[in-house]
């Protein structure tokens, strides 16, 4: 559903109409943060476990090739049937074809971003197969016809007004009804149905532990597990990242994962799939979409220690007011910002400019993945190549011209105070971005050049 | 060269130098309260918590609070009427019409209120996730401190399905407000049988 053309600032710009919505937006995401805060301080070894879960996806990193051969042959071994996809269409065939093959029309999805990346519920949907999304927020997300704008909370942009108006227009509740839990009753018993009914069930994967060959997957609601249990076919779509070495290494992931991601101690449920029940067939795809080649790029390979939490979004001012959508890519957020460019450079080279680079994604994320790091890289890399946007490549230009000539940037200092007191309107104004949603300040009366040259003797004594 | 053969080669080129595993030995939870720990836990989830003596307690206090002309199913012929043992080869969607399950965990967890259920204390797997309301009865030794102790305690497993539950089902997708019972159970209760 990727089809803006405005970028982030752009977007953001349209988020930002509704003041006492961005509010509210960012008030939501920062009460999350907080319950992360508080779970993490009730584990006294947080940041050990922190530093043991980064140096346990670094030796996934650098033994990957050997992991997942061994994650296949015990996947095989359990009786689960492997599939290898290149790219998204490879993966959207494969998951077709599985379908077909048992004449197949319908089918329900657990949360799982991969999927969303790989566009499959519009795949199969023009192929003449239906599916449902059985994630709430999702399945909310689905029906409005927008992408999840939070991996993990995927309606977090919208008010329960609007998902009242949603449910009234889609699913035929009362109009004006609009309180969580009948909202939320309905939605059960309306997918009930569809778990009952539907023969394939989808579902994404959190780790994968080479060791046993099973696979884990968390949800609060229990959504992934009514699918599976109930379905004839079971299929597991997972980037090959997702490998951890060892079943002993899943405690401290699950440690980690739930706490960071809502200030829950764990996920309500962690289903580990190791093989079909009798009558059952499961499927596995792994997935490479790009992963292969940002394992080469040594400044960004850390990247794909991530685990999913959505730690780095609640934290960021500019994700809080910005909302998930202004990133137009599946993964939003600064985690999103620094795995996007790797995909597609030229679409996605708006997205590292949209940070301050205040480094609390990368204090905050529980496989210390030094995203403001990378984000700053990026910057440099997609300058290089060309696909910094015009104003930001004048802009920079003009700014290192200014600051390796003395005189100018004196002069032009002195013409910004001058301008500032004497006719703000020529700055107060539409056409100057920085004037939006801010202030301009009053103008010194002098620079700090101008006070040192007046304050200090040529010795360096202060002037008395 | 097949998509599996290209995909391996590629992450053979660019994967980094060999990075060790770390070592995990000092991950141990060293809590000797482990039942209190639990309950309180397990309460501030939303889960209810019963301290009991014998089966005949639980059965007791369900039958308080459960309707018994309606689908009440367990694992455990030991708890007696008006429970039906369910079938392990029945057809999974039969089950959508149970009221309350009552099974067995292995192990309990303290510092985050999840029980581990491999399959074959499930019953089904279908089971704990399609109940209307769930209840699990876990002997007292069983609770480990951390998840580092019950997954050494359940090490490779002998199960083709094993799950962690730590309480009912839930969302808040709709404006962070905390909703019980999403998908899956609307309460869960905990009997923690005391075997002394």
């Amino acid at each position: 559903m990727e089809k803006s053309t405005k970028d982030h600032a752009a977007l953001a710009e349209a988020f930002n109409q509704d003041e006492e919505h961005v509010n509210w937006h960012d008030g939501a995401l920062w009460w999350i943060r907080q319950k992360r805060d508080i779970a993490a301080k009730n584990i006294p070894e947080w940041e050990q476990l922190r530093e043991t879960a980064s140096r346990i996806k670094s030796n996934v990193l650098s033994n990957l090739h050997d992991y997942l051969l061994e994650f296949e042959a015990n996947l095989t071994k359990n009786g689960v049937t492997v599939h290898w996809a290149a790219d998204a269409e490879e993966h959207n065939r494969i998951v077709y074809s599985i379908l077909k093959a048992k004449e197949i029309t319908q089918m329900i999805k657990s949360k799982s971003m991969l999927t969303e990346e790989c566009h499959l519920n519009e795949y199969l949907i023009e192929r003449g197969i239906d599916v449902i999304n059985s994630d709430l927020g999702e399945y909310i997300q689905q029906l409005d016809n927008e992408p999840p704008s939070h991996i993990v909370l995927p309606c977090i942009h919208k008010r329960k007004e609007e998902i009242g108006e949603i449910f009234h227009e889609h699913l035929g509740t009362e109009k004006g009804v609009s309180d969580p839990t009948t909202l939320t009753r309905f939605a059960r018993w309306h997918l009930r149905d569809a778990f009952i009914s539907r023969r394939a069930a989808l579902t994404g994967v959190n780790f994968a532990v080479a060791e046993t060959g099973e696979y884990v997957v968390c949800t609060n609601e229990g959504n992934a597990d009514m699918g599976a249990h109930l379905s004839d076919i079971q299929i597991a779509s997972m980037g090959i990242e997702k490998i951890i070495p060892k079943k002993e290494h899943l405690g401290v992931f699950l440690r980690l994962l739930a706490r960071s991601a809502t200030g829950q101690p764990i996920t309500i449920y962690s289903s580990h799939f190791k093989k079909p029940r009798p009558g059952q067939e499961m499927h596995l795809v792994l997935v490479d979409l790009g992963r292969s080649r940002q394992l080469g790029r040594p400044d960004f390979r850390d990247s794909l220690k991530c685990i999913k939490c959505g730690a780095c979004m609640n934290t960021c001012p500019v994700y809080r007011k910005s909302g998930g959508l202004s990133y137009h890519n599946t993964i939003s957020g600064p985690i999103g910002a620094i795995l996007a460019p790797n995909l597609d450079m030229k679409r996605h080279a708006d997205l590292p400019f949209a940070s301050t680079l205040c480094g609390s994604c990368s204090n905050v994320c529980p496989v210390k993945i030094n995203i403001h790091d990378q984000l700053y890289q990026w910057r440099q890399v997609i300058v290089q190549e060309g696909y910094a946007a015009n104003t930001k490549v004048l802009g920079m230009k003009a700014m290192a011209w200014t600051l390796s000539s003395p005189g100018s940037y004196s002069t032009i200092g002195r013409a910004g105070r001058w301008v500032l007191n004497n006719i703000p309107f020529a700055v107060n104004n539409k056409f100057n971005p920085w004037y939006k949603q801010r202030e301009m300040p009053d103008g010194p009366k002098e620079s700090f050049g101008e006070w040192y040259a007046k304050n200090q003797g040529d010795n360096g004594s202060e002037k008395v | 060269m097949s998509t599996r053969e290209s995909i391996l080669a590629a992450v053979l080129k660019n994967q980094p130098p060999a990075s060790p595993l770390p070592d995990l030995s000092f991950l141990k939870g060293n809590r000797p309260d482990v039942v209190a720990t639990y309950q309180a836990v397990f309460t501030s989830i939303g889960g209810s918590v019963f301290v009991v003596d014998d089966l005949a307690a639980v059965n007791a206090r369900l039958r308080e609070n459960f309707d018994p002309t309606k689908r009440l199913v367990t694992t455990l012929p030991d708890l007696g009427e008006p429970f039906e043992v369910l079938s392990k080869t029945a057809d999974p969607r039969t089950f959508n019409d149970v009221e309350l399950a009552v099974i067995e965990a292995q192990l309990a967890v303290a510092e985050n209120g999840a029980v581990w259920l491999p399959e074959q204390r499930m019953g089904q797997r279908i089971i704990p996730y399609i109940c209307q309301h769930l209840a699990v009865v876990v002997l007292s030794e069983t609770i480990v401190p951390t998840l580092h102790e019950a997954y050494a305690q359940i090490g490779v497993g002998d199960y083709g399905f094993g799950a962690f539950i730590g309480g009912p089902s839930k969302t808040a997708d709709i404006e962070q407000a905390l909703v019980m019972g999403a998908h899956g159970p609307i309460t869960m209760s905990v009997f923690i049988l005391t075997t002394n």
